[in-house]
């Protein structure tokens, strides 16, 4: 029997298809249609249909929430491939002999439990701690300072947490990027630095867009670390998801707020998609053409 | 332009570690010369292109570019313009924005720019395909967008690096043709390199034969294979026939004698300084031989004659070669037909036959490495 090149492609995606249709999008379907059923006093999901939920997604506190959630996440982001970029650069261009050692270093950290790395940040954190004392050494901080429960401490852990997730696709993109081009670039007469925002970064693209996604993604619903190291003035709405399920055992609530969530990452996304669609050559456009 | 030398290297030596890449090397490039580089991978060819775009310095010596100092300038700030051998065309732009790229940094207005493309479009006959991407043109359209790229600058030397290395042969010799008439067009100077004599040969007005980071011997085409100074250069272009002997006696200022050992005596041109009496190597190119049933005419004595045993015969479609035990020798000739003799028979395996050339085409060899007979084709020696 044989099968056409069509019916194989077929094939061959179905099992990640399947993956995909049970695991991610029947469950995300599933979160949007809990938001419409009424809560029950034990924290189940009563029968019916209701639109209290949403009434209650209302509440003026939330706005403010998710604009911190983006804004954090986009903060983590930009830092991430900021920091990330050059980490690469480096790496991909240090001796053969040396690389796999670098990206073992990248990759240590994952070595240690999660939580565990977490709760160091805290000790580090402290008022007591020791980047705390570091800093007091350097008079960089004032004794009263606090380090912790804030955006900032937020931010930075959230940036530790995914640097490495940020690197390695990078790293990736960059190790297979022809170094000549920069040579070639140079050679017509740009700078260094032109050669690399013009010839590299482009070239690293593919590898920058999966970085951006790996972080910023989870860094969206992140909800132990704005937990551990954040206060109440750096929650995120990860936390608030988490408080409706644990505390208020009110699951169409928590659905509803991660329906927002999700309707908040991924309309603005179709939207970036639609106008990239409409104007496909963007880099590519014809120089100065009619 | 006022300075007879487009391209001047003056004492030029780098080092990688311990490794010497460039060993003193002087040269000067004439305006519009078509110069090449030749010479096996190592031998610094490269080093020293990279050194004249800029991608390295040099650790010691100057680069004069127009008479200008340019030793240390950065790659950007030189007047000269590369076409590597991969081509580095940029991935993620048109062909018409890589040809552009060059005057959009240096910052030229719309309308110019825009001109200047159509007319390099026109140049290379790439107008319809200038808004695909490099990786939908083939590799010769790719040769000729990296050509167009460079020359958009108008640059005052351009560097070849091996530009027809990634090409099969048809195309290698379409390219070489589209070069040459390139070079005649624009009259700029060119900087080739190349590993491949063929190429440097067709080519070239200049060939400077690199090797272990010195040049070996600088001259036209036509010296540089008919008058190797060393054992290296001619080995390395082209076949030869190496002889081992000494100088027994200067017979004018003309002619010498030598004797070779194990083949006899022979007649040879003095182009260089001999004496009596020292060693010599002594270099015959294979085409240069005649072949003949019975020993030739020689009133003028200027023949070297030997009768020998054809031991092989190898076909290779538009010649043949020969193999020809003369005395302890072993000799390459090459002859183009099958059917080159007086008697039309052709030579066959085993056949006794004269063996003869002129005084004037073999060369004594100013310097003689062993080693060198490795980079004939087929060791001509005892086998």
């Amino acid at each position: 029997m044989t099968w056409g090149p069509r019916t194989k492609e077929t094939l061959l995606s179905l099992p990640s298809m399947v993956w995909l249709i049970g695991l991610f999008l029947v469950p995300t379907l599933l979160v949007f249609a809990i938001s419409f059923r009424p809560s029950t006093p034990f924290g189940g999901v009563g029968e019916g249909w209701t639109l209290e939920t949403i009434r209650g997604l209302a509440n003026p506190n939330y706005p403010t929430i998710i604009w911190r959630t983006v804004w954090i996440s986009l903060s983590t982001t930009a830092i991430c491939l900021t920091l990330a970029v050059p980490c690469a650069y480096f790496m991909a261009r240090a001796p053969v002999r040396w690389r796999s050692f670098l990206v073992m270093l990248v990759i240590i950290p994952f070595w240690t439990n999660f939580l565990i790395r977490i709760f160091a940040w805290k000790i580090m954190l402290h008022p007591e701690g020791l980047l705390k004392k570091f800093l007091l050494m350097l008079h960089l901080v004032e004794p009263r300072t606090i380090l912790m429960y804030n955006e900032g401490a937020v931010l930075l852990v959230l940036v530790y947490s995914y640097l490495s997730f940020a690197i390695l696709p990078i790293y990736a993109a960059t190790e297979k990027f022809d170094f000549g081009l920069l040579e070639a670039a140079q050679d017509l007469g740009a700078t260094r630095l032109r050669a690399l925002v013009q010839i590299f970064l482009p070239g690293i693209s593919r590898g920058m867009i999966t970085a951006a996604l790996v972080v910023f993604i989870p860094a969206l619903g992140s909800y132990v670390i704005p937990e551990i190291v954040g206060g109440p003035s750096s929650e995120m709405i990860g936390n608030k998801i988490a408080q409706r399920v644990f505390v208020d055992r009110n699951l169409p609530h928590a659905s509803g707020l991660s329906a927002l969530l999700t309707l908040a990452v991924v309309v603005p996304m179709l939207l970036v998609l639609m106008l990239q669609r409409r104007s496909p050559s963007g880099l590519s456009k014809p120089e100065g053409r009619a | 332009m006022a300075n007879e030398f487009s391209l001047e290297i003056k004492n030029v030596t780098k080092h990688f570690g311990t490794f010497t890449a460039v060993d003193d090397v002087t040269v000067s490039i004439r305006q519009g010369e078509f110069f090449s580089l030749l010479g096996p991978s190592g031998c610094g060819k490269t080093t020293l292109l990279r050194m004249i775009a800029g991608f390295e310095v040099p650790d010691q010596g100057r680069i004069l570019l127009n008479g200008e100092e340019i030793t240390h300038l950065p790659p950007n700030r030189r007047k000269v313009n590369t076409i590597f051998q991969n081509y580095a065309l940029f991935p993620h732009l048109t062909v018409r924005e890589n040809i552009g790229y060059g005057l959009k940094v240096a910052g030229t207005d719309r309308t110019t720019l825009r001109s200047e493309v159509e007319r390099m479009l026109d140049l290379i006959q790439m107008e319809d395909h200038a808004d695909k991407k490099p990786a939908q043109i083939s590799g010769g359209q790719k040769q000729r967008v990296a050509i167009a790229r460079a020359l958009i600058n108008k640059p005052q030397v351009l560097l070849l690096d091996e530009p027809l290395a990634a090409l099969d042969l048809k195309l290698r010799q379409r390219m070489l043709i589209e070069l040459d008439n390139i070079h005649d067009e624009v009259g700029i100077t060119f900087v080739y390199v190349t590993h491949d004599q063929g190429e440097a040969m067709s080519l070239s007005d200049t060939i400077a034969v690199m090797n272990h980071g010195k040049i070996e011997q600088l001259g036209k085409p036509g010296e540089i294979y008919e008058a190797p100074r060393s054992s290296f250069v001619a080995a390395f272009i082209g076949d030869t026939n190496f002889f081992e002997g000494n100088v027994i006696s200067v017979i004018d200022p003309e002619y010498s004698r030598m004797k070779i050992d194990g083949l006899g005596e022979v007649t040879v041109f003095n182009d260089k300084h001999i004496q009596q009496g020292s060693p010599v190597h002594l270099s015959v190119r294979p085409e240069k031989f005649q072949l003949g049933r019975d020993r030739p005419e020689d009133p003028a004595a200027r023949l070297n004659c030997f009768e020998g045993v054809v031991e092989d015969v190898v076909y290779l479609g538009s010649h043949t070669r020969y193999w020809i035990k003369v005395g302890e020798y072993r000799v390459a000739v090459m002859k183009q037909h099958a059917r080159f003799l007086l008697d039309e028979k052709p030579v066959r395996w085993k056949d006794r036959l004269w063996l003869w050339w002129h005084a004037d085409d073999g060369f004594m060899l100013e310097q003689y490495h062993e080693a060198d007979e490795e980079l004939l084709s087929v060791p001509d020696t005892e086998s």
